[in-house]
């Protein structure tokens, strides 16, 4: 068992190396236990170089031959055209048990290494194959649509920022980013306020708060397209002639005696009505942490504020709303990301163009089906830029979080 | 007086009321404000939902004819109810298939991440070994990649390869389209939230019990294997169903690698397909929502804790 021998603390280096790749290569050997059977000990340079090689073979083996297994498995089925039971099958067993025997087979490997590279190998076994698919799916693609939107249609060549001057003066990319403000702005604040209050009053009742809590949670279990779709048909709307209108806000209109509207038409309001979509499903979210962050108010401040003679509303903004505040700043963060990516509500209510609802992400993916792999990148890298400050902050605040628990 | 509420922590209360806090003398409970508004408020959440669901059993010529909410005029009519637009939307319009595939997409993109997330966040937690603080906070800051960034390249990636100065370091494997295609893409775009979240559970266990098997003769793999993995069921299952319903209820990705032929569209892609090109056949468009809805709505009501859990701590998926 030579498992915890080293025992000094690694340092945290400064040159940030991210992928196992530089990491391996640049790390010092480890100073190795002497070895009394050792008849003559290695020159350090050539140690230190074979340690490097085995961590990098550990690291890549995994993921490559996992890739290849499955690539094999699938591309055999692709051709003998298998049911998909025996599809998903199979990907189970290949994908869950393979990996799991590469990983397993790996360690057994390191197991017959020499003892002095054994613990300095094994740590890459377990976390290189993660790095290297964190390395080729993210890191590398985050770096390539840099370049991209920098290029032609193609993503080829150099245009310098003509794609970047194009985002921010195409009118319809304009309006783009004028309505992804609005989603921004709209989405998190009426969520978290409806959030808020419905937490805040079902924790005041006397039975039925898990079900009604379940009721407005609902809509986070289905898909944006899914609830694209249900609210499509409350907005429905059909001109004279073309069928009775089965909308229920058309219904309703019409059972006031006025006459129908073609609401997903009406600029701009047709925007407040996706968010609708959005906020329907997102309450649900606010509603159960912020729910979670009430009931950590101890009764004691609230039993003492109403002896003091505080009302409902003074208990409410002087004292519930200070105390969760962290948390209202997570929820926050947290729609504000999801409002700035929003894509699927929009593509799926359909015809942005005509009815002048388009959002960022929505435009990357209608240049992205056009071909123009630079416009696409450019808005790409646009929407990186404005989600990085507000991730960072968020993740900086779910780890302040987690550190004080 | 600011407290600051650890999400995590707060997350297992999920759905159900604090039992704790019933009681003759407390100070929260009773009047009648919050009964009527949140019965309004959940009712009014409900309506979407109860539309689509009622619409998706009605026959066509009154689907087309009349509003779904007539129907509680005469609930016990049992003319206006039918399972042939379940039926049409299954066979006719290729659900089914959508259905399987979906299935095939989701479970080997839930489950291959968590498999090498585990053991990165094993080593993470209980090896040593150096660098392993700034390859940790290099996977935490990849949480800050919006997938959108990431699209282009991989699918050039599966389409052509990469070079590098003329030098093939991807080879070109035509993966566009396929499954395994989509199963990597998900893989790497869950794997910074499961390491993390792993990462933070396994690391919180107790050092004892570690120190213990390893006294004992444990190698990593044993204690991986026996100890690590059993006792960190409630994170596994947590980043599982967050990750089978953002896939299962994803759009833009396989939009993108998978792509809209009937051969493996999932039902994300089938449902927006029929909204574009059938868009006010509401008897079918219903009835292929709720196809769609069956599954999350299941995991939903089953596994609620783990449910509230996982979406919460999804939190902070980019």
């Amino acid at each position: 068992m030579g498992g915890g021998r080293r025992s000094a603390a690694p340092r945290i280096r400064t040159e940030g190396s991210e992928h196992v790749v530089t990491t391996a290569l640049e790390t010092e050997p480890e100073a190795p236990e002497p070895v009394p059977d050792e008849d003559e000990p290695a020159p350090r340079a050539v140690r230190a170089v074979a340690l490097a090689v085995l961590r990098l073979l550990g690291a890549l083996v995994v993921p490559i031959a996992a890739f290849f297994g499955l690539w094999l498995t699938f591309d055999w089925m692709r051709d003998a055209d298998v049911n998909r039971f025996v599809l998903v099958a199979v990907a189970i067993a290949v994908g869950v048990g393979g990996v799991f025997l590469l990983y397993w087979a790996m360690n057994r490997t390191v197991d017959h290494l020499p003892e002095r590279f054994r613990e300095g190998v094994r740590p890459y076994v377990f976390v290189g194959p993660a790095l290297v698919i964190l390395g080729v799916f993210l890191v590398y693609p985050v770096i390539n649509t840099i370049v991209v939107s920098f290029g032609d249609s193609q993503g080829e060549g150099f245009v310098g920022l003509e794609n970047y001057e194009f985002v921010f003066t195409d009118e319809s990319m304009l309006r783009a980013i004028r309505n992804t403000f609005g989603w921004v702005v709209v989405v998190p604040a009426v969520a978290t306020s409806i959030g808020l209050a419905f937490a805040t009053l079902a924790d005041r009742l006397r039975r039925g708060e898990a079900v009604a809590k379940s009721l407005i949670f609902l809509p986070m279990a289905i898909s944006f397209v899914g609830a694209a779709v249900t609210w499509r048909l409350i907005y429905s709307f059909r001109p004279e002639g073309f069928g009775t209108n089965i909308g229920l806000l058309n219904g309703i209109k019409m059972g006031l005696g006025m006459t129908p509207t073609p609401w997903l038409q009406e600029r701009p309001w047709n925007n407040l009505l996706l968010m609708v979509i959005m906020i329907w499903m997102q309450t649900g979210f606010a509603m159960v942490v912020l729910s979670a962050a009430i009931k950590s108010i101890p009764d004691e401040i609230i039993e003492a504020a109403r002896i003091d003679g505080a009302s409902e509303m003074q208990v409410f903004w002087r004292i519930t709303v200070p105390s969760i505040a962290p948390t209202i700043a997570v929820v926050v963060t947290y729609m504000v990301i999801n409002a700035m990516k929003v894509f699927d509500i929009v593509f799926v209510i359909g015809s942005p163009e005509t009815n002048q609802t388009e959002v960022i992400a929505e435009r990357m993916i209608y240049w992205f089906i056009r071909n123009h792999d630079g416009r696409s990148g450019a808005i790409a890298v646009i929407l990186f830029v404005l989600v990085i400050p507000i991730m960072i902050w968020n993740i900086r605040r779910f780890r302040e979080q987690e550190a004080t628990r | 007086m600011t407290t600051a509420i650890p999400v995590e922590e707060s997350l297992p209360t999920e759905l159900e009321g604090a039992p704790t806090s019933e009681g003759a003398g407390d100070v929260r409970k009773g009047g009648w404000t919050p009964r009527i508004v949140i019965t309004i408020v959940a009712a009014i959440w409900m309506v979407p939902t109860v539309g689509v669901l009622i619409t998706s059993f009605r026959p066509e010529d009154l689907v087309e004819t009349t509003g779904w909410w007539t129907v509680f005029g005469h609930l016990f009519d049992t003319s206006q109810w039918t399972l042939e637009n379940y039926r049409s939307a299954l066979d006719t319009g290729g659900f089914e298939n959508a259905f399987l595939n979906s299935l095939a997409v989701t479970v080997p993109s839930t489950v291959i991440p968590i498999t090498i997330a585990a053991f990165a966040a094993y080593a993470f937690s209980w090896m040593e070994f150096r660098g392993r603080h700034v390859m940790f906070a290099a996977v935490v800051g990849l949480l800050v990649v919006p997938l959108q960034m990431a699209l282009i390249p991989i699918l050039r990636l599966y389409t052509s390869g990469a070079e590098v100065a003329g030098l093939r370091i991807f080879p070109d494997l035509d993966l566009n389209g396929t499954f395994l295609g989509i199963w990597l893409a998900h893989t790497a775009f869950g794997l910074p939230l499961a390491v993390y979240l792993l990462r933070n559970y396994i690391g919180s266990l107790p050092s004892s019990i570690i120190e213990s098997a390893k006294i004992d003769g444990a190698d990593h793999f044993t204690i991986f294997w026996r100890l690590v993995v059993p006792l960190s069921v409630p994170a596994l299952a947590a980043f599982a169903i967050f990750q089978f319903l953002w896939v299962w209820n994803d759009l833009l990705v396989a939009r993108i690698f998978l792509g809209g032929t009937s051969d493996v569209q999932v039902l994300t892609i089938a449902l927006s397909n029929l909204v574009g090109s059938r868009g006010e056949s509401w008897h079918l468009l219903t009835a292929a929502a709720f196809i769609s809805m069956v599954l999350p709505l299941i995991v939903f009501f089953t596994l609620q804790r783990y449910f509230v859990r996982g979406l919460t701590a999804g939190a902070v998926k980019g």
